[in-house]
């Protein structure tokens, strides 16, 4: 399977993920031969199988919907990149 | 006094043979003579000492754990409250963690030394320790070679003396594959046995954290701190700890050793094949049965395995993205550019391949053609260890198809680096406990034996791998110039 570049721009676009126009290429290339690889699991007739997502087949654990953690709100901030007034900052959105 | 396992350490401590305060210069003193093998990335020295001064003080005091003054060290990727948490990446390169992850508060809690933070391939994506934003480490067998990854750092300060014990995490081979190709023991417990809260996330249905030790006597030690259920990790698992020390010594008369004949294929050295059979025959010496077993499946459990945690890695690695912690990139013209270029500019190769593989296998109309496809293979591969482990009570075979291979020898072919965990992987797709233990040197590099029991059967391996270590002394060697 080959994936063509403007292929890996769209991937890329959808993760929000910068790569070089230089690397497009190499990563078109590896990408596809990891598709290659994983091809080899269609071989398989997999029809009756149930996926499988926890190794104990054990369903995701749910607590009472009460508050459990006091609010950090200064301590979290303060490893931001940039906050102003107790919000986080961001590049504006709407005009 | 770099020599001593735990139970010695812990009986000088007591006789006040030496303090704690001590045997942590000892081993500071230690890691500041051998920085050139890059294991640590943070070292918290200050902090070490502070503790030791404590440890002193409590075990004066009587009210201890044999963990209690012991200089331990940990994998980059558990979040340490106001120390320095990167996962080995530049994304978290000033990232201050504001919590601790479960398992480094339960080390605290036994009062164990934490002497700094090892290195480690970035976001735990890699088979050798390279792709870490702050460099290779050294094999210190030699030094010209990878240690195996992802938990490169931590199995080399091990193999090197430079913390008595260490964390590490495997995802499909971190813990077992380093401890292989550096000479040390190795531990990856049953998937949900040991809290992943706070330890950075990279593929949520496979990671696990586990002990790395010299032998498995201080693996146990390890282990029954970090283990035990956790309400803060979703998927840890509710079940009873047992006592991981008291029945290391039972007789193994009459095992029953499976070794798997997809485990000795043509990709596999020969002289390590060699090796791994006169360690079973050490088994049968004393008084196990060995016979072959099958898991068909096996050659799909690479491909199965990078849909699934490419996906999931894809899915985890969304938080980082500029705004809440972690890097950010200058300037940004809009919120687009934002993210791209934060996730671009600190982001290194290997893990952006992963997120765009991940981020492709689960796009609108790929998502059953992959990633419901490898979950189905998964349980295939999971079937077959179960009728395997039903003929038989453990497996065996080899942890690394090869020993440790040159530093930047196989960075150029991410497929060819995937292969170095054949044997490891399809262990994490199922959630099985495995251990690697040191079992001989090909070309003066270790070679680890891979053990691999049924589920929560962690006493059982540590058990069988100190009968053998025991009887073996691979587990005391140490490299040249690190005696």
């Amino acid at each position: 399977m080959n994936l063509s570049a403007d292929e890996v721009k769209k991937i890329a676009y959808l993760a929000r993920l910068g790569i070089n126009d230089n690397d497009i290429d190499a990563y078109a290339s590896e990408l596809s031969n990891m598709l290659d690889l994983m091809t080899q699991m269609s071989d398989t007739n997999t029809d009756a199988i149930q996926p499988m997502a926890h190794p104990m087949d054990q369903t995701q654990r749910f607590r009472a919907d009460i508050a459990s953690e006091k609010n950090q709100r200064q301590n979290f901030q303060s490893i931001a990149p940039q906050i102003e007034n107790g919000l986080y900052l961001v590049p504006k959105v709407l005009d | 006094m770099h020599n001593k396992t735990i139970t010695d350490l812990a009986k000088g401590l007591r006789s006040q043979e030496f303090s704690s305060v001590e045997l942590t210069q000892a081993y500071l003193k230690r890691i500041k003579k051998h920085t050139d093998l890059n294991c640590y990335i943070t070292f918290t020295e200050e902090q070490a000492l502070k503790s030791a001064q404590q440890a002193d003080k409590q075990l004066s005091s009587g009210k201890t754990s044999l963990l209690t003054g012991i200089p331990i060290a940990q994998k980059d990727i558990f979040c340490t409250q106001d120390v320095k948490t990167t996962c080995g990446s530049k994304m978290l390169d000033t990232f201050i963690a504001p919590y601790n992850a479960t398992v480094i508060e339960k080390f605290n809690l036994a009062g164990a030394v934490m002497l700094g933070k090892l290195n480690m391939d970035e976001f735990a994506m890699g088979s050798s320790n390279e792709t870490s934003f702050y460099g290779a480490v050294k094999n210190p067998w030699q030094t010209d070679s990878v240690p195996g990854g992802s938990s490169g750092g931590s199995a080399v300060a091990v193999s090197a003396r430079l913390a008595v014990a260490v964390t590490g995490t495997d995802t499909g081979g971190s813990i077992r594959q380093p401890a292989s190709l550096c000479g040390i023991t190795g531990l990856k417990p049953t998937y949900g046995r040991v809290s992943r809260y706070g330890m950075i996330a990279f593929a949520s249905s496979l990671d696990q954290g586990g002990p790395m030790a010299r032998s498995a006597e201080d693996a146990a030690i390890l282990l029954q701190t970090m283990a035990g259920f956790d309400e803060k990790d979703s998927t840890s698992v509710d079940k009873d700890v047992p006592d991981y020390s008291t029945g290391l010594n039972n007789s193994i008369e009459g095992l029953k050793i499976g070794l798997p004949k997809e485990f000795f294929n043509e990709g596999l050295n020969n002289d390590i094949a060699n090796t791994i059979e006169t360690a079973v025959s050490e088994y049968k010496k004393l008084g196990a049965e060995v016979k072959e077993v099958s898991l068909p499946n096996m050659k799909l459990a690479i491909p199965a395995y990078y849909v699934i945690a490419s996906a999931e890695c894809s899915a985890n690695l969304s938080r980082f993205d500029g705004v809440r912690f972690g890097y950010r990139c200058d300037n940004p013209a809009d919120l687009n550019d934002l993210y791209i270029r934060s996730r671009g500019e600190a982001f290194g190769s290997e893990v952006k391949r992963r997120i765009l593989m991940g981020t492709y296998a689960l796009s609108a109309g790929y998502y059953d053609a992959y990633y419901i496809k490898a979950q189905k293979i998964r349980r295939l591969i999971a079937d077959d260890f179960k009728q395997a482990l039903s003929e038989v009570d453990i497996l065996m075979g080899p942890v690394s198809p090869t020993t440790a291979f040159g530093i930047g020898e196989k960075t150029n072919d991410p497929i060819e680096m995937y292969l170095a965990d054949i044997y490891t992987i399809a262990v994490n797709l199922a959630g099985l406990p495995a251990m690697s233990i040191p079992a001989g040197f090909v070309e003066n590099k270790p070679v680890g034996l891979h053990v691999i029991g049924n589920y929560f059967t962690e006493d059982k391996l540590l058990n069988i791998a100190h009968k053998y270590q025991q009887v073996t002394n691979w587990h005391l060697q140490t490299p040249k110039g690190f005696e």
